[in-house]
């Protein structure tokens, strides 16, 4: 079991929470993944480490309540348990030898951006990072993130905080401005991580972060399988993180959606329970 | 008495009402029908049967004493040898093992080893049950050994290879900690094997046996990710058993493999076996393969795929295989289980492109087949027949075409040396590159069976507690 030591609130339908355990603390690195099971009759599903601490033995999950699991996990409080978790799985991210990065998340990517922004900054790169919400009640990490870039750029959809447009208007701009970008990352609705891919040039490495559907995350299943240079990719092992002008996105658009109805399912046949 | 030719029949649940359900198909021999197969057996002066078994169960003496009516002494006997003998009468392909060895069946159909093995396994779990209740009454202690020892030993995977070396190495008197990186242990009996052909209360019960004897199960550890196999010896463990099975899914390269509807039979099954899908809602992981299922493969797996496809609720499931019934790897009895339920074999036929709607397949382009020659697996070779391209309609495609071994701890580990098929790399003693570290099972071997990974996580335990032995003064 592995209990709930802290919990926040960081924007509606977005949560954070530090977790007991010290073993997958010890060994996780920006970039990895856990599977958790909250309880028996769960599914499993893949979060991105958001922070880690070693010598508490703790880790950090940031997750948008989106799904069935996700709501079910907002509802646990200090001192809950989780049942199950795993970690950390797939590859982390090798964030040496660059000088000059943009770093992009989008809604809840953005939680799961910072961890990378903070390891480049302590890195010694100079970090240039955007974060884009639908409003302002949904902007995340602000001070977080501003402590650990040279320079902070929030947008929001509809203006209501920051700049008025989309992550990838900034990035442009950014892209014109300064020629010694080494590296892009990009984090969130795979619609963005898409754009971002398709602005940058070929010549600046563009690293996007996938969330595919997985069971096991160790490479039995291939639920999680994506196209990527042609080749067929497992994003619980070869990844999360993959080549930005590689990937094909459509693709996975489409098997992400594939469980839609059951999940509506569930979620109002849990919403009649809970009456 | 005169000589019986045949094997006494095992009842099995009825087919047009098992296809409606998970619980076990074949019911098991009742005791007047295990003693009258036990009577069939020649009890050979010089028995071939045990040579086809890969842990080496004295059958013919276990046969004797089902004869004697000393149950107790059978289970006995076979647990010297087989730690899991209630799964193994179960999964094992008896007929290319100990049946094929058997000398009755030169002549006549053999001895049916298997059943009467799964007969004294179902029987030993079921006194241990037993045990357990009367232990509570009378404290009587447990069966762990008293000859212990200070070493302690990690095993790695808790499928069957695993359980295996564990059990073998407690007996042993060593303190084994099994490491698992599900949430459940059994590996691919688990996640893999359905429950109508191997319930997971036996698994369960056959788990608790081994944990009696003293082993450490320790869960959602992922060695090679959540610890190195540095980590393990910094902990102390003094030798190291690698089963971590072929848990890597053969995808097609062809067009179309990523749409939508398209599985991979682990994928499929986990969802069923380890999530329990089939409990859905319920159970809150979702499987959908709709109306029309194609398999393709011809393996136990396959057959597993087929049949679980059925219980969910498809109207027409179909096995598409490249070769011919002749040489489906399956075990016989599920070929027959499966014909039985009703399951399409689609033989010498092979898919060339999946195509789509919307992103979900739709339908298969397949080619026939025919056989010439030998290929270099000394398998007869499928040939493409020009011109006989034919489409299948279907809702789902479950991919059952076999499995590499899972690479995580390889690549985490550049110090074991591998081969090129992704297997570890061991020599006879199943010693790997790296000393008092040992690896047996589908992650040495590729996909094979759960009787052959017994047998090698048997044979590792020999040489761990040689190991083990040898550098105790050093």
């Amino acid at each position: 079991m592995y209990k709930i030591i802290e919990k926040e609130i960081l924007a509606p339908g977005i949560k954070r929470i530090r977790v007991e355990a010290p073993l997958i603390a010890r060994k996780t690195h920006p970039g990895n993944f856990i599977i958790l099971r909250i309880g028996e009759l769960d599914e499993r599903i893949p979060l991105t480490v958001a922070d880690y601490e070693r010598d508490k033995g703790t880790i950090t999950l940031i997750f948008q309540e989106i799904g069935y699991t996700t709501k079910k996990l907002g509802t646990l409080e200090v001192g809950d348990s989780i049942q199950d978790l795993v970690g950390p799985l797939g590859k982390h991210l090798d964030i040496r030898g660059y000088k000059k990065v943009i770093c992009l998340g989008g809604g809840s990517g953005t939680a799961l951006l910072y961890p990378k922004v903070k390891a480049f900054h302590e890195n010694g790169a100079e970090v240039l990072t955007i974060t884009g919400a639908r409003n302002k009640e949904l902007v995340i990490l602000e001070k977080e993130l501003r402590t650990v870039s040279d320079k902070l750029f929030i947008t929001t959809d509809d203006g209501s905080y920051g700049y008025h447009g989309f992550v990838t208007d900034i990035l442009q701009d950014l892209l014109k401005e300064h020629s010694d970008i080494d590296l892009v990352v990009a984090i969130g609705p795979v619609p963005m991580m898409k754009a971002v891919s398709n602005i940058t040039p070929n010549d600046i490495k563009t690293i996007v972060s996938l969330n595919a559907l997985m069971v096991d995350g160790t490479g039995m299943c291939g639920g999680c399988r994506v196209t990527v240079g042609g080749e067929t990719k497992f994003t619980c092992i070869d990844g999360p993180a993959f080549d930005g002008h590689q990937v094909d996105f459509d693709e996975i658009m489409n098997r992400q959606s594939y469980y839609h109805e059951e999940e509506d399912h569930v979620c109002r046949l849990d919403k009649e329970v809970n009456k | 008495m005169t000589l019986q030719k045949e094997k006494t029949p095992v009842k099995n649940q009825n087919p047009e009402i098992r296809t409606k359900n998970f619980d076990e198909v074949c019911l098991g021999y009742n005791k007047s029908e295990a003693l009258k197969e036990a009577s069939r057996c020649l009890q050979c002066k010089n028995p071939t049967c045990i040579s086809g078994c890969p842990v080496e169960v004295p059958i013919p003496a276990f046969i004797k004493a089902i004869i004697d009516d000393d149950l107790d002494q059978a289970a006995h006997i076979i647990k010297e040898k087989n730690n899991l003998p209630a799964i193994c009468g179960r999964v094992c392909p008896q007929e290319e093992q100990c049946e094929k060895m058997c000398i009755m069946g030169k002549k006549y159909k053999p001895v049916a080893i298997g059943r009467l093995e799964r007969f004294v396994g179902d029987h030993a779990l079921k006194k241990a049950k037993e045990n357990k209740i009367q232990e509570k009454i009378t404290a009587v202690s447990d069966t762990r050994p008293t000859n212990i020892k200070k070493e302690k030993v990690a095993v790695v995977g808790s499928g069957p290879a695993g359980l295996t070396a564990a059990a073998d190495l407690a007996k042993a008197g060593y303190r084994v900690t099994l490491f698992e990186a599900l949430h459940s242990v059994g590996g691919v009996l688990r996640y893999g094997i359905p429950e109508f052909r191997l319930p997971k209360n036996i698994l369960d019960q056959e788990v608790s046996e081994i944990k009696k004897l003293g082993v450490e199960i320790r869960l959602n550890i992922v060695i090679g990710k959540t610890m190195a196999l540095e980590d393990l010896s910094a902990e102390g463990y003094k030798a190291v058993f690698i089963g971590t099975g072929a848990g890597l899914p053969i995808l097609m390269d062809l067009p179309g493999k990523n749409l939508n509807g398209i599985y991979s039979a682990n994928e499929f099954l986990t969802r069923v076996n380890l999530m329990k899908a089939y409990k859905f809602p319920e159970y809150k992981t979702p499987v959908k393969i709709g109306k029309k299922v194609a398999v393709i493969g011809g393996g136990n797996v396959a057959m597993d795929s087929a049949r679980t496809a059925l219980r969910l609720g498809a109207e027409e499931v179909s096995i598409i295989y490249r070769r011919s019934k002749e040489e489906l790897p399956a075990r016989n009895e599920e070929i027959e289980h499966t014909e039985e339920e009703g399951i399409i074999f689609r033989l010498l036929n092979s898919p060339l492109a999946f195509h789509g709607e919307n992103g979900k397949v739709k339908w298969i382009e397949c080619m026939k087949m025919k056989l010439k020659g030998t290929d270099s697996s000394g398998r007869p070779k499928p040939i493409p027949v020009k011109g006989s391209n034919w489409s299948l309609e279907v809702d789902s495609v479950i991919i059952a075409i076999g499995q590499t071994p899972n690479p995580l701890l390889k690549d985490d580990s550049p110090q074991l040396k591998t081969e090129s098929y992704g297997g570890i790399h061991v020599d006879e003693n199943l010693a790997t590159s790296i000393p008092g570290v040992y690896a047996g099972g589908d992650i040495v071997t590729g996909a094979a069976t759960v009787i052959k990974a017994m047998g090698a996580g048997k044979k590792a335990a020999r040489s761990i507690i040689k190991y083990l032995e040898d550098n105790k003064l050093a």
